[in-house]
C-alpha cells in the first residue's frame, strides 16, 4: 500500500491520500486518465471492480475500485466535478475495457457524461427518462415518470462526447448498427434469455455479427430504496437481487455493516453463514445445470438437478423457513438457530450428492452432441476475462484464479481446506465443467464443517437503532456467479447516504457481445447460458 | 352448482366469494339445456387443458420451475405443456416484478395471447409492487396495465400455493359461458377501450 | 393368421348388391376417409398423452392424471380447447399462404397414412409404388413449413423455416437411400409385396448387418425429417421461442401440433414396413408353435404396436439428448450419414447378389 502511494505521490503531485478501509487516491478529473493508464500498466492493476457513482451534493463525482490481479493489491480512486448542471468527467474506457459499461450505469443513475467513452446512452432506464434517479435531489413524483404503455422509444444512434484539443467537449453520434444489417430482436420475453434481458443482434444468415445489449427490463431501484430504508431493512433485498446467492450476498451485507459498527460476530454464526453459503453454492450451480441443458434441448436434466436443488431447499426450509427468500444472515450472526435436523439432512445430501453429480457426467458431459456444442465455442482469453472483469466460475474457467474465497479470505474461509477451481480452456465446456467442480469442492467445505459446528450464540447483541459512523466501506464476497461487491457510505445516520451494489453478473451480460462475434445463433444460447447471468442482479 | 376440482372437497373452496357470487348469478339467469351442455363441455375443455406462457422476470419464475419439476409436477393436471409463443398460450403467469420498462412489451405480450386468455398476478410484485413498491422504476400491481383474474400472494409463493391459484383460475372458467354473454368478455372490452394504446385499434 | 380382407371384401359385396357401381365406390371412399379422419385424429391425440407420459417416466414426474382416469383425457380436453381458440387475424401477412399452410402440413401426413399397411387386408391403397410414393407425399410437409415461417412476417419464423428447408431437403436424402437399401433387398416397391416377403423372418434380421445399419441411418434421418430432438431446430424453443409456428394459434397451431405427431407415426410405421414386417407378427423359422401363437394376435396391432414401440425411440431421443446446431447437423447428414448411406447400398447390393442373407 505504502509503495503504491508513493509511486503515484512522485508522479501525480495533485493526488491526495486518505487511508480507509482501503487506500483512497483523489484525483482531479484533468489527471485521471494519465494516472488511470499508470495504474494499469506500471502498478498492474488490471482489474476495475466497479465504478461507484456518487453525489455528494456539493460535488457529483465517481469512486474506482481497482484491483491487482498479479500483486493482489488493491486501490479506491476518487474523482470528482463541482458542476451539478452538466458534470462531465473523463472517460477510462479505453483503459479497462469494463468501463464502458459502468460508465453509462454511472450516467444513467448520475447523469455524468464520461468524454471519450463510445456509448453514452443510457443504460437501465428509458431514454426518454426524466432525471437522473440516484441522484440527492431526484423527484420521484410518479407524474413526472408515469407508467405508460405506449412502446418504448428506441434509437439506432449512441452519443459520443469527445474532447477538442482546445478542450471543448463536443456531442456526436454513433450508429449502432450498420444500415443493411438484418437485426433481430431477442427478448424481452425470450426463453434463451434467462429472465428479461434484451439483445438486438445483427445477423447474417446464422451467424452474428453484433449484440447491442438492453437492460433496464427489470430494474427495480435497489440502491435507491436502501438510501431510505435503515440498515437492517435493507438487508432484504439482497434475496432478490441474485436469488439463488442469496445467502452469499446477505453474507456480503451484513459484514459490510458488521465491519463498519465494529461488531464481532460468534463463531456458531460464521460457521453457520459459511454452510448456508456453500449449500446456497450447490443449489444455485444444480440449477444451473439444469436450466443450462435444457437451453440445449437437454430437458430432462433439469428435472434431475432440481432433485438436489429441492433437498437442499428442504434443509433451508427448516431452518429459515422460506424456499427462496430466505433473509437468513443479519447483523450480529443469523436470524435464527439451525434446525434439529440440520446435520442430519446435510450429511444425507453430502452421500447423495456425488452419485448425483456423476449422474450428470454421464447423461450430459459425456454426451457426444454436448461436446460438440460446447467445446471451443465462446472462447474468453484470461486477459479479456480480467479486462472486462468476468468473475466467478466464468472467469475461473479461463484460467483467472479470481475467488475471493481465497483472494480475500472472510469470515473462516482461511481454516478451510478446499480447491479453487481454475480451468485453462476458456470455452463454454470450461465454463459448464467449471460449476461442476465447484459443486464437489462445496461438498468438501461442507463435510469440514458438518461435524464441527461449535455451540454459542448465533445472534450478538445489536443496538435496536443502529447507527454507522461516518466513513464509506466497501467489501467483496464471492458470489455463486462471481464477486459481489458492496459499497457502502454512511453520514452517521441510522439510513445509508450510499449503498452501491456491483453485481457480477453484469459484466457477465456485457460480455457475451464480445464472445458471441462470429458464432451462430444457437452459440449464443449456448455461450449465453454458460455466462449463467441472474438478470434481477445485473439490473438490480 | 357446485364448482370443485376432481378429488377436492367442496369446503376447500367455499372461502372464494367472488366464484360463489359467479356461480349463483349464473343459477339465477338459466340456461338451455343444450346451450348449457355444450358450455360445459367446452369448459370442461379449457379448465382442464391450460397452458402457460413462459414468461418469468424473478424469483417467482424460479418456483414456476420448481413447479414444472419432478416434486410438484404441473403436469398432472395438464399444465406443463409451457409455450413460448402467446398466440399459442391461454394463461400468463405474470411471476415477478413489472417496471416500467417493461410495461410496453408486457401489454403486448397479452395483446398477442389468443382469446380466451386469463392472467394469474404470482407473487406480491405483480400484485403491488411488493418490497419494491416505493421504488421510481416499479409499477405498483399489474392491475392498471391487464385485468388480472388470480392472484397469489406470496414472495415469492410457494408451488403449492401457486397450484392452489391455477386450480382456481380453472374454477373460475368452468363458470364462464362460451355461448351467450361471456362473463369476462364485457369487462375486457370495456378494458381496452379504457387503457388505449396508440395506433392500436384493439 | 386372420386375413381381415374377408370383411372388407364382404362390406364392398353387401354394397354391391343394392347399390350400382358408381355409388358403392363413393360410399366406400367416404366411409375411409372418416375412418382416417378418426383414426387419425385418435392417434394423434394418443400420441400427445404418450409423450406426455413418456417423458414423464423419464423425469421422474407422473405426467397427466388429473383429467379422467389415468390422464386419458388430457389430450381430448386439449382438443376442445384449441378448436375454439381465437385465430389471431395478422396484419402485414400473406394471409392466403399464412392460411393454407397448416393445411399442407397435414395433408402430407393424412396422404401417407393411405399406403400404411394398417393389417392383413387392412390397406386403404396398394400400388406398385407404395413406398415411393410415401416418400414423396411426406416430403411435401416442407413446403408447408416453408410457406408457415415466411408468410408470417416474422425473423424468428423466417430462420426456423429456412432451417428446417435446408434440414429437410438433406435429411430426404438419407430417408431415401436407406428406403432404397430396403427396396433392393425386398425386391418390390409395393407396400403388400415388402411385407409379404417378410413373412419368414423380417428383414431387420434377415438382412442382417447392411439392414441393421439402413435402420440406425434411417432413424436418425427420420427424427430429423419430423422435426424432432435432438434436431427440432425449425422450432427450437430455446432459440427460435416456437419457430415456424411462432404466430400461429387455435386450431392452426393445432395442425401443426397434430402433424408433428402424427408424421412421427408415419416414420415409426414405415420402419416398422421395411424393417418389422409391417404387419407381420413375429416369425422364428422352425419354431412353428410358436409362429402360429404369434400369428394369434391380429395384425393390426402388431402394426401398431410396432410403430409405437419405434416412436417410444424417437421420443426416448427428444428427452435425453441436446440440440444440434444447424451446422453440425448438416455435417452429420453431408459428411457421415450420406457416405454411410452409399457404402451400405453397396453392401446391400452384395448381400443380395451373394445371397449371404439369411
Amino acid at each position: 500500500m505504502a509503495e503504491i502511494q508513493q509511486q503515484i505521490a512522485k508522479l501525480f503531485p495533485e493526488a491526495a491520500f486518505e487511508q480507509g478501509d482501503k487506500l483512497q487516491i483523489t484525483i482531479p478529473d484533468a489527471q485521471w486518465h494519465k494516472m488511470a493508464l499508470t495504474l494499469r500498466d506500471v502498478l498492474k492493476m488490471d482489474y476495475l471492480v466497479t465504478i461507484v457513482g456518487m453525489d455528494w451534493q456539493t460535488s457529483m463525482g465517481a469512486i474506482y475500485y481497482l484491483m491487482s490481479t498479479a500483486t493482489n493489491e488493491e486501490v479506491a480512486v476518487r474523482v470528482q466535478t463541482t458542476d451539478r448542471e452538466k458534470p462531465m468527467l473523463h472517460s477510462v474506457s479505453d483503459v479497462w475495457t469494463i468501463a464502458e459499461i459502468y460508465e453509462r450505469e454511472v450516467y444513467d443513475f448520475f447523469g455524468i457524461i464520461f468524454i471519450g467513452n463510445q456509448d453514452m446512452r443510457r443504460l437501465f432506464l428509458n431514454i426518454d427518462w426524466k432525471g437522473f434517479p440516484l441522484r440527492k435531489d431526484y423527484d420521484a413524483d410518479p407524474e413526472i415518470n408515469p407508467v405508460s404503455i405506449e412502446n418504448e422509444r428506441q434509437t439506432d444512434f449512441t452519443d459520443v462526447y469527445t474532447e477538442g484539443a482546445d478542450g471543448k467537449v463536443v456531442k456526436g453520434q454513433r450508429r449502432i448498427f450498420q444500415e443493411d444489417d438484418f437485426v433481430v430482436n431477442i427478448g424481452p420475453q425470450h426463453p434463451a434469455t434467462h429472465g428479461v434481458l434484451r439483445f438486438r443482434t445483427a445477423i447474417d444468415g446464422e451467424t452474428i455479427k453484433k449484440i447491442d445489449i438492453y437492460l433496464g427490463y427489470i430494474h427495480r431501484g435497489v440502491e435507491k430504496l436502501c438510501e431510505n430504508l435503515t440498515y437492517p431493512q435493507t438487508l432484504h433485498f439482497m434475496d432478490r437481487l441474485d436469488y439463488f446467492s442469496a445467502h452469499n450476498y446477505h453474507h456480503g451485507l451484513c459484514m459490510t455493516i458488521e465491519k463498519a459498527a465494529g461488531i464481532e460476530i460468534s463463531r456458531r454464526a460464521q460457521v453457520i453463514r459459511v454452510m448456508m453459503d456453500e449449500l446456497s453454492r450447490i443449489a444455485s450451480h444444480c440449477l444451473f445445470i439444469g436450466t443450462y441443458c435444457m437451453d440445449l434441448g437437454a430437458t430432462t436434466m433439469l428435472f434431475y438437478t432440481l432433485r438436489v436443488r429441492e433437498q437442499i431447499l428442504d434443509i433451508m426450509e427448516k431452518t429459515c423457513g422460506a424456499r427462496m427468500t430466505f433473509n437468513y444472515d443479519c447483523i450480529g450472526g443469523v436470524m435464527q438457530d439451525l434446525h434439529p435436523d440440520f446435520v442430519k439432512d446435510v450429511k444425507a445430501l453430502l452421500e447423495v450428492l456425488p452419485a448425483n453429480i456423476k449422474e450428470y457426467n454421464k447423461i450430459f458431459t459425456g454426451n457426444v452432441i454436448a461436446r460438440k456444442r460446447l467445446e471451443g465455442v465462446g472462447v474468453l482469453s484470461r486477459e479479456d476475462a480480467i479486462d472486462r472483469g468476468v468473475t466467478g466460475p466464468s472467469g475461473r474457467a479461463s484460467g483467472w484464479a479470481c475467488d475471493m474465497r481465497k483472494l480475500r479470505p472472510y469470515s473462516i474461509y482461511s481454516e478451510l481446506d478446499f480447491d479453487e477451481i481454475v480451468l485453462t480452456e476458456g470455452d463454454s465446456m470450461a465454463r459448464f465443467k467449471a460449476r461442476m467442480l465447484e459443486m464437489e469442492q462445496s461438498a468438501r467445505i461442507l463435510a469440514q464443517l458438518v461435524d464441527n459446528i461449535p455451540d454459542g450464540e448465533y445472534l450478538v447483541k445489536v443496538p435496536k437503532v443502529l447507527k454507522l459512523p461516518v466513513g464509506n466501506w466497501f467489501t467483496m464476497v464471492e458470489g455463486c456467479r462471481g464477486v459481489f461487491g458492496i459499497y457502502l457510505e454512511s453520514d452517521g445516520s441510522t439510513k445509508p447516504y450510499r449503498l452501491k451494489i456491483a453485481p457480477p453478473c453484469l459484466p457477465l451480460a456485457a460480455v457475451v457481445d464480445h464472445i458471441t462475434e462470429g458464432t451462430k445463433i444457437a452459440d449464443l444460447i449456448t455461450i449465453g447460458g454458460s455466462l449463467d447471468y441472474i438478470v434481477p442482479d445485473i439490473d438490480r | 352448482m357446485e364448482i370443485t376440482t376432481k378429488s377436492m372437497p367442496y369446503e376447500a373452496w367455499k372461502d372464494n366469494e367472488y366464484i360463489e357470487s359467479l356461480v349463483k348469478q349464473l343459477n339465477e339467469s338459466g340456461t338451455n339445456v343444450i346451450v348449457g351442455s355444450f358450455d360445459k363441455l367446452i369448459n370442461w375443455g379449457r379448465s382442464n387443458s391450460l397452458w402457460p406462457l413462459t414468461f418469468a422476470t424473478s424469483c417467482c419464475g424460479i418456483e414456476f420451475v420448481s413447479l414444472g419439476a419432478a416434486r410438484f409436477d404441473m403436469a398432472r393436471f395438464g399444465w406443463e405443456v409451457a409455450r413460448s409463443s402467446p398466440r399459442q398460450a391461454d394463461f400468463m403467469m405474470v411471476a415477478g416484478t413489472i417496471v416500467h420498462r417493461m410495461v410496453p412489451a408486457f401489454r403486448r405480450l397479452y395483446d398477442q395471447l389468443a382469446e380466451p386468455k386469463y392472467v394469474i398476478a404470482c407473487g406480491s410484485c405483480a400484485i403491488s409492487g411488493g418490497p419494491f413498491r416505493n421504488s421510481y422504476h416499479v409499477a405498483r400491481g399489474i392491475e392498471d396495465i391487464v385485468p388480472v383474474d388470480v392472484f397469489i400472494p406470496g414472495c415469492p409463493p410457494r408451488p403449492e400455493a401457486m397450484i392452489y391459484g391455477i386450480m382456481q383460475l380453472s374454477r373460475k372458467i368452468k363458470v364462464e359461458k362460451f355461448f351467450g354473454g361471456v362473463n369476462r368478455k364485457e369487462s375486457q372490452e370495456e378494458f381496452l377501450k379504457n387503457h388505449p394504446i396508440e395506433g392500436v385499434n384493439d | 393368421m386372420q386375413d381381415l380382407s374377408g370383411i372388407t371384401n364382404w362390406i364392398h359385396q353387401t354394397l354391391l348388391s343394392f347399390m350400382p357401381q358408381w355409388l358403392t365406390t363413393t360410399v366406400e371412399c367416404v366411409l375411409i376417409g372418416v375412418g382416417l379422419l378418426l383414426v387419425y385424429s385418435l392417434l394423434a391425440l394418443f400420441y400427445i398423452y404418450f409423450e406426455r407420459k413418456i417423458c414423464a417416466a423419464f423425469q421422474c414426474r407422473l405426467g397427466p392424471n388429473r383429467v379422467g382416469p389415468f390422464g386419458l383425457l388430457q389430450s381430448f380436453a386439449d382438443m376442445f380447447k384449441i378448436l375454439i381458440k381465437e385465430l389471431i387475424h395478422l396484419n402485414h401477412i400473406d394471409k392466403f399462404l399464412f392460411a393454407l399452410a397448416p393445411y399442407l402440413v397435414i395433408i402430407a401426413s393424412m396422404i401417407g397414412f393411405a399406403v400404411l399397411p394398417w393389417g392383413n387386408g387392412l390397406q386403404i391403397i396398394d400400388f406398385n409404388i407404395g413406398i415411393f410414393f410415401l416418400v414423396a407425399c411426406s416430403s411435401i410437409g416442407v413446403l408447408g413449413i416453408l410457406l408457415a415461417g415466411w408468410s408470417s412476417n416474422n425473423k424468428y419464423t423466417l430462420i426456423g423455416a429456412l432451417r428446417s428447408g435446408a434440414q429437410m431437403v438433406s435429411y430426404e436424402l438419407s430417408i431415401g437411400l436407406s428406403v432404397v437399401t430396403m427396396v433392393c433387398f425386398a425386391g418390390s416397391m409395393s407396400v403388400g409385396d415388402i411385407v409379404a416377403g417378410q413373412d419368414r423372418l423380417w428383414f431387420i434380421f434377415s438382412g442382417h448387418i447392411p439392414a441393421i445399419i439402413a435402420f440406425l441411418i434411417y432413424i436418425i434421418a427420420g427424427t430429423a425429417e419430423t422435426n424432432r430432438g435432438p434436431f427440432d431446430l425449425p422450432e427450437a424453443e430455446s432459440e427460435l421461442t416456437a419457430g415456424y409456428h411462432t404466430e400461429y394459434s387455435g386450431i392452426h397451431f393445432g395442425f401443426f401440433y397434430l402433424a408433428e405427431y402424427l408424421n412421427l407415426f408415419i416414420v415409426s410405421g414405415v420402419a416398422a414396413l421395411l424393417f418389422f414386417g409391417g404387419w407381420m407378427p413375429l416369425h422364428i423359422p422352425g419354431w412353428d408353435s410358436f409362429n402360429a401363437v404369434m400369428d394369434y394376435i391380429p395384425s393390426f396391432v402388431w402394426f401398431i404396436g410396432k410403430a409405437i414401440a419405434i416412436s417410444a425411440i424417437i421420443i426416448w431421443f427428444k428427452w435425453t439428448f441436446p440440440r444440434l446446431r444447424i451446422d453440425q447437423l448438416l455435417a452429420l447428414e453431408w459428411k457421415y450419414l450420406l457416405p454411410i448411406n452409399l457404402f451400405n447400398l453397396v453392401l446391400m447390393v452384395l448381400v443380395i447378389t451373394f445371397g449371404w442373407y439369411l
